[in-house]
């Protein structure tokens, strides 16, 4: 009987031992910004453990490269970068430094989101006298759901490819992905319809893909060149403008300065809008859905009561 | 035939979602990124005025404003890129003007670090800065002030601590970031201060003696290991220990041995537009013990001076406040002290520095710098330095480590 007890005992033992060792351990999937890493939950589902570097509130283009970064991006099996020269100035040394051929670039693990795209704004010329401009195109790109749509699918291939167990998982979440980002958009198309063709300023040149997507003008931005600060002759061109055109709204980014934009509105009879692009920018938009939700009905509520 | 089947899918699509634009206007298609090399110019041109009549006295480092008026010490032409699969490559070679206007080359850096090492390995090989603490790796670009903490100048010389050699790194698989590594490199030459350096007179006031490399021993030995934790999700804090130990050639069996502790503290807001507001405390402790042999004089042939083990010992700490976009202001504390021995040296003797600055990058790629300098050489006298540092940089920026 004891012996019975102790003989079953042991080989349950063994079998917890071998079945732990056998489960298939979580796809370690490493995000630059908040916005791909929220994608690759919807995807990756309970498969994937993924982690952004950026934190939602802040520049993505002035990222701190910490050591921590370092041991993140050495232990993971996927990067997921937004590439053309977003992360250009933290990212390389993070790379060279967490010695991980596994996401070194052209490497099965490494996913460059704006390869995945049609991208906005390429130059046909450039120097820096024009400020920071990519010379791959602009890189705020995920706030078109189409874009966001592009990148998912990438995901779930990439996923599969490098996690052939789960691929089944990754299919379905990518299906149900999509079946959402459908719905959604009709919805915020009905929302932005009665917008069609109004007129906004941004601080950076980061709305270009919503404006495209949802017909909307951006007619002027508060930086007189990207990453360049406003100066005071060129905020008074962008109240003229704002009033020529009777813009009436002013979209700013948690890390862009409020008090610039607010200072713009006051004397141009506009109001600010706090519209964060990455998901945890703002406390109960914590998904990609939750955080275009909130980006559509503040910018359509915003419009609206401007009729 | 595809097409065809296209095309109807789209149109229902338009109109199922008024609005939509499906064809992005203005679009195109990436252009190919990536370069088989990036290559940088950067330029430091400096102008400023002192009371010390000497200036060479308390400025020693060689990219330091050493000239009353106008003086370009540093431009670099950076050059980087992948090897191959395996090796990312690196060159740095500087050009400047000395204090009398001529213009002076040298290869400053050339090495490769190798990209596809298994068990967390890398390896560093060719001439390179040394490891050893924070500030002695950085190229004067990413400098918080426009000349070097003196106990560097003292214990690196003017060019900082480095050589021809190999280092090998291990990241540690802890849960938070520890990296050891160690540098075996060759101890002679104008960038090996404190070894089997051509200057070494300056340390002990003897001829240098004739040293052929024999043994293990005869080589620069410089391991570090160093860890780091993020406080908060906006603090971080990186700790480190560095060592070199190698032959001097104050006489044919002399050793000398560098300590080194360094710490750097940083906190940036979870908000922060372009990396501002933050603030930043970085602080290095130094100590050497050379092991100076009997030697002849430099000065007089006939007198010889007495073996004896010189202590120095300093350090310093900068903090730094971004206070806003492109705006930082820092203050740096300097002290420095040494053992009193038969060779008298202004060099080594005891001195304190104060730097406040003020920094205003108009963007990443210009600075404009000004400091100020209290330099207190206890024994000798005090002076007042006044710099004024700008900066330029053309082609690729390479991106600033933490």
């Amino acid at each position: 009987m004891t012996n019975r007890f102790i003989r079953s005992a042991a080989v349950a033992l063994v079998a917890l031992a071998v079945g732990a060792a056998y489960s298939a351990p979580k796809l370690r999937v490493v995000a630059t910004t908040a916005d791909l890493a929220s994608i690759a939950r919807e995807i990756g589902g309970d498969a994937v453990d993924v982690v952004a570097l950026a934190k939602p509130t802040e520049d993505p283009h002035f990222v701190d490269a910490k050591p921590s970064h370092i041991v993140t991006l050495n232990r993971a099996d996927v990067l997921l970068d937004g590439g053309a020269e977003l992360e250009l100035g933290w990212l390389p040394p993070l790379l060279e430094s967490s010695r991980n051929a596994r996401i070194a670039a052209g490497a099965a693990g490494r996913l460059s989101a704006s390869h995945l795209v049609k991208m906005l704004e390429v130059p046909s010329t450039f120097d820096r006298s024009m400020g920071d401009v990519h010379s791959q195109g602009n890189p705020h790109f995920l706030i078109d759901p189409l874009n966001a749509k592009l990148v998912a699918a990438a995901m779930a291939e990439r996923f599969a490819a490098i996690d052939a167990p789960s691929s089944a998982l990754y299919k379905t979440n990518l299906a149900t992905f999509n079946a959402t980002l459908d719905a959604r958009l009709a919805v915020w198309q009905r929302q932005m319809e009665p917008h069609r063709g109004a007129k906004i300023v941004t601080y950076h040149k980061d709305f270009v893909y919503l404006a495209n997507r949802f017909n909307l003008e951006v007619v002027e931005t508060l930086e007189p060149k990207p990453g360049i600060a406003p100066s005071a002759a060129h905020l008074a061109k962008v109240i003229e403008a704002m009033k020529a055109t009777s813009t009436r709204v002013i979209l700013v980014q948690p890390y862009q300065n409020r008090r610039t934009a607010e200072t713009v509105a006051r004397q141009a009879g506009a109001v600010v809008l706090d519209i964060s692009q990455q998901p945890g920018g703002h406390q109960n938009a914590r998904t990609y859905f939750d955080m275009m939700d909130y980006m559509i009905s503040t910018l359509a509520a915003a419009l609206g009561s401007q009729k | 035939m595809m097409k065809a089947f296209i095309a109807p899918a789209t149109l229902v699509a338009a109109l199922a979602l008024p609005g939509i634009v499906l064809d992005a206007q203005e679009s195109a298609p990436a252009r190919p990124a990536g370069a088989y090399m990036n290559v940088g110019f950067v330029a430091l041109t400096n102008a400023g005025w002192s009371t010390a009549p000497n200036l060479a006295a308390i400025l020693q480092g060689d990219h330091d404003p050493k000239v009353r008026g106008f003086t370009i010490p540093n431009t670099e032409l950076t050059l980087d890129g992948a090897v191959d699969p395996y090796f990312k490559g690196f060159g740095n070679i500087v050009f400047k003007l000395d204090e009398n206007g001529e213009t002076g080359v040298e290869l400053e850096e050339a090495f490769v670090i190798t990209t596809a090492m298994p068990a967390n390995l890398q390896v560093k090989l060719g001439q390179f800065f040394t490891e050893f603490g924070r500030q002695n790796p950085l190229h004067p670009h990413s400098w918080a002030f426009v000349d070097q903490p003196v106990i560097l100048s003292r214990l690196f010389g003017p060019e900082g601590l480095r050589s021809q050699g190999v280092r090998l790194s291990w990241l540690v698989p802890t849960p938070w970031y520890s990296e050891a590594m160690v540098t075996v490199a060759n101890s002679t030459n104008g960038t090996t201060f404190s070894f089997r350096s051509e200057e070494s007179s300056e340390i002990h006031g003897g001829v240098p003696v004739e040293r052929a490399v024999l043994e293990a021993g005869d080589m620069l030995v410089v391991p570090r290991v160093a860890t780091s934790f993020d406080l908060t999700s906006g603090q971080t804090l990186l700790l480190g220990a560095s060592g070199a130990f190698g032959p001097n050639n104050s006489g044919p069996a002399a050793r000398t041995m560098i300590y080194g502790i360094d710490g750097f503290w940083k906190w940036k807001s979870a908000t922060a537009q372009q990396g501002f507001p933050f603030m930043s405390l970085q602080a290095e402790a130094l100590l050497r013990r050379y092991e100076a042999a009997a030697r002849t004089d430099v000065g007089d042939s006939t007198v010889t001076l007495p073996a004896g083990t010189f202590g120095d010992r300093g350090g310093y700490a900068q903090l730094l406040w971004g206070i806003r976009p492109r705006i930082v202001a820092g203050v740096r504390a300097d002290v420095a002290n040494g053992d009193v021995t038969a060779f008298a040296s202004d060099f080594r003797g005891d001195r304190l520095r104060v730097s406040p600055n003020l920094t205003w990058y108009p963007t990443e790629f210009s600075k404009l710098r000004f400091q100020y300098n209290y330099d207190n050489r206890k024994t000798i006298r005090r002076d007042h330095s006044f710099w004024v540092q700008f900066e330029f940089l053309l082609g690729a920026h390479a991106a600033h480590k933490f």
